[in-house]
């Protein structure tokens, strides 16, 4: 067995992995708060990536450093994409609550359709070029032909980011009002959570994790077009439910789960079916165990 | 008393700068710079900002004015027409008359067309057509079923392979594909159900979405069998009794057999609505529950839903590709899936004559808009959320069927004895 492969994949699949965990928590979370899949999410992670190749390039042509341009161009594009987040809500989900659960559904792919639709309309269709942001660093040196300086800030900004998220959910006041929301909205509210408020903090987090996957995936890989967002939500999504819909431990090992196998079917079956092992997996996991690795089975009561 | 009304434009207008000044904010990295990133060079559109301040101000006077709307008719009105439209139009509608010689007049004018305008408008009413049989496929799946289904275009490419490959390599003809094609999507959709029969709502979208792709990916890397991305050409166009026809004349051939299945799924489509599987699925969409327990079996209904509405799908495909003589299958992607969903949701739900008028909307009118063609697809998908939001049964909702109860012991307001259900 050839072992310099083997950690090439798992480590391929460590980064791709940690990329659907950023994006499969916003999935997760907003399915646990409201029960809807929000289908418009890949687009904000395409939303983040694209805003943070614009201000990058602008902060470029002004002479600042790499790594202020990489911390600053993060920030911004997690700041607008949690904003277009919350925008969306309000304009396309908010209205809907009471509705039954295929009108959302379908305002969700209206949403997503509007969104990559701006961008080729404000933006362009083609794929545009993404700066390295990410400087290589000294110490990666010895294994850097297996595991970059990219790989490397993925995966440590990503389990950053969960670790806070995780304290935030367990700690936090807010972090509470989101757990009970999750499991009973109107016994939130008879408690005095403001419910709306929670489900705006909900959209926020999640679009702020898929634009910080985003920034990062578009600095490794080196190009964004609009259309990423769709295959990223779809093994995002696939993510989720591997983990178990609505828990978000669930989502973080859903996604290492789907970047390891994707990664070891590519390298040891057969690469040109790539996509069609993700949706295939999501397929056989939603039919034999919908509630998914960490979730429990549901009871339906009539 | 003026003050008061006074305070309440105030209020108003700064709800509206405010909403401004958001969007202005919202969209300004996106709509605004634009770099060019092999030259490094910046564009800055300040119109473009100015452009969504206005528009944000102008619009949310209407959204909010819509949502004020909406909010006081939260009870739903007796009948889906607006008042004015019921006092001048509803006398004509019930008149069966009336609904005959409109439909006979519209037949005519379709038999006629063809030979009137041109061969480029000729293309674009069977286009037109194709979209309302595959609308109403996926109508009876998605609208009378009530399953969300968002991989239709998979069976429209099913249909479309199966008369390639048949005529490539089995050397069928047109008119024996025509059928197979439908068996063959037919068929597929009832091998989907199979597995997804257990899920539900949004589980069955997401499914459905990955079959889509899957087959949509299998086609692209089959290699020489399928012909790959490149696909498949030469395929040969229908033969009128041996008859050698020229481009043109074939195009209005084949428009008359779009037509025809058209016309057949329109009637299939409407009197399935009728039948015992009809209200079976009608039931199903209602409450699963509660239809299993009324002794019917949830199983076979929801297959038949799954290959009925699929079956039309392959026709549409079969008749495709003869009319292209070219399929690949970048021409069945999701994007395809979301117009012919966006077609049955615009269009209302479970409602045939919805389904045309979206087709109409969704085909022709980009057509002849062609200064609007590069924003076909936000309006559309614009007009999806839109449609969700203030108008979720679609331009034509469907109408149930009515039962007029008489009972002499029946007291109503109006001081009639009978009562529609």
């Amino acid at each position: 067995m050839d072992w310099q492969y083997f950690f090439e994949l798992l480590l391929g699949g460590l980064t791709r992995g940690s990329i659907y965990a950023l994006i499969a928590i916003g999935y997760t979370m907003v399915y646990g708060v409201i029960e809807l899949i929000n289908f418009a999410h890949g687009e904000v992670y395409m939303l983040g990536a694209f805003t943070g190749l614009i201000i990058a390039s602008v902060l470029a042509t002004l002479g600042f450093p790499i790594p202020m341009i990489l911390i600053l161009a993060a920030i911004v594009a997690i700041v607008y994409s949690a904003c277009y987040g919350l925008t969306m809500e309000k304009v396309a989900y908010k209205p809907l609550r009471s509705a039954g659960r295929l009108s959302p559904l379908i305002s969700a792919i209206g949403m997503s359709l509007f969104l990559q639709n701006y961008i080729i309309l404000a933006q362009t269709s083609d794929f545009l070029a993404f700066p390295r942001l990410i400087p290589d660093f000294e110490f990666m040196e010895p294994i850097a032909h297996v595991f970059g300086s990219s790989d490397f800030v993925i995966v440590v900004a990503s389990g950053i980011s969960m670790a806070f998220l995780t304290l935030f959910i367990k700690f936090t006041k807010m972090g509470k009002a989101m757990r009970a929301t999750a499991q009973n909205r109107k016994m939130a509210m008879l408690l005095g959570i403001d419910a709306d408020k929670v489900i705006s903090i909900t959209f926020i987090i999640g679009s702020s994790l898929a634009a910080l996957g985003g920034v990062l995936i578009a600095s490794h890989v080196g190009m964004v077009n609009f259309f990423i967002g769709f295959m990223a939500g779809i093994k995002a999504f696939t993510a989720a439910v591997l983990g178990g819909i609505g828990s978000i431990p669930g989502a973080m090992l859903g996604g290492l789960f789907l970047g390891l196998s994707e990664s070891f079917a590519t390298g040891y079956i057969a690469s040109d079916y790539e996509d069609v092992f993700a949706f295939s997996l999501l397929v056989v996991f939603l039919i034999f165990r919908p509630s998914g690795i960490m979730g429990k089975a549901k009871v339906e009561k009539v | 008393m003026e003050q008061a009304r006074l305070n309440i434009i105030l209020h108003e207008l700064k709800k509206s700068v405010l909403v401004s000044l958001w969007f202005m904010f919202l969209t300004f990295p996106i709509m605004v710079i634009r770099v060019n990133t092999l030259d490094h060079t910046i564009m800055w559109r300040w119109t473009n900002m100015a452009m969504i301040g206005c528009a944000a101000f102008v619009l949310s006077f209407f959204w909010r004015w819509a949502m004020k709307k909406k909010e006081a008719s939260a009870v739903p009105a007796k009948s889906s027409w607006p008042h004015w439209a019921r006092q001048n139009w509803a006398g004509y509608v019930e008149n069966k008359t009336w609904i005959y010689t409109l439909q006979g007049l519209m037949l005519l004018g379709f038999i006629i067309l063809p030979w009137i305008v041109s061969t480029y408008k000729t293309n674009i009413l069977i286009s037109f057509l194709t979209y309302v049989v595959l609308g109403l496929g996926l109508n009876i799946i998605v609208g009378v079923a009530g399953l969300l289904f968002l991989g239709h275009a998979a069976f429209y490419a099913i249909g479309a392979y199966s008369y390639a490959l048949l005529s490539k390599y089995l050397g069928f003809g047109f008119w024996i594909a025509l059928p197979m094609g439908g068996i063959i999507a037919a068929l597929a959709g009832v091998a989907l159900a199979f597995p997804v029969l257990r899920l539900r709502g949004d589980y069955l979208a997401i499914v459905t979405l990955g079959f889509g792709e899957i087959v949509r990916l299998l086609l692209e890397n089959a290699g020489s069998f399928t012909g790959g991305p490149a696909g498949i050409s030469n395929i040969p166009r229908p033969q009128f009794f041996g008859m050698h026809l020229s481009v043109a004349e074939t195009n209005i051939y084949i428009y008359y057999i779009v037509f025809a299945l058209a016309l057949v799924t329109i009637i299939a489509v409407s009197r399935l609505k009728d039948s015992r599987i009809g209200r079976a699925l009608q039931a199903l969409r209602e409450d699963e529950i509660a239809c299993e327990a009324m002794g019917i079996d949830r199983v076979g209904v929801k297959l038949m839903a799954f290959g009925l509405g699929t079956a039309w799908a392959g026709f549409a495909g079969v008749i495709f590709a003869a009319k292209t003589t070219f399929i690949n299958p970048s021409s069945f992607t999701f994007f395809e899936s979301a117009i012919i969903l966006s077609i049955v949701v615009l269009g209302g739900m479970g409602s045939n004559a919805g389904v045309i008028l979206g087709a109409a909307f969704l085909v022709l009118l980009p057509e002849y808009l062609r200064a609007f063609s590069e924003y076909r697809m936000i309006l559309f998908a614009t007009a999806m959320v839109l449609m969700m939001v203030f108008r979720p049964t679609g331009l034509i909702p469907a109408r149930g069927r009515r039962y007029v109860v008489h009972d002499p012991d029946l007291d109503l307001d109006d001081g009639s004895k009978s009562k529609e259900v």
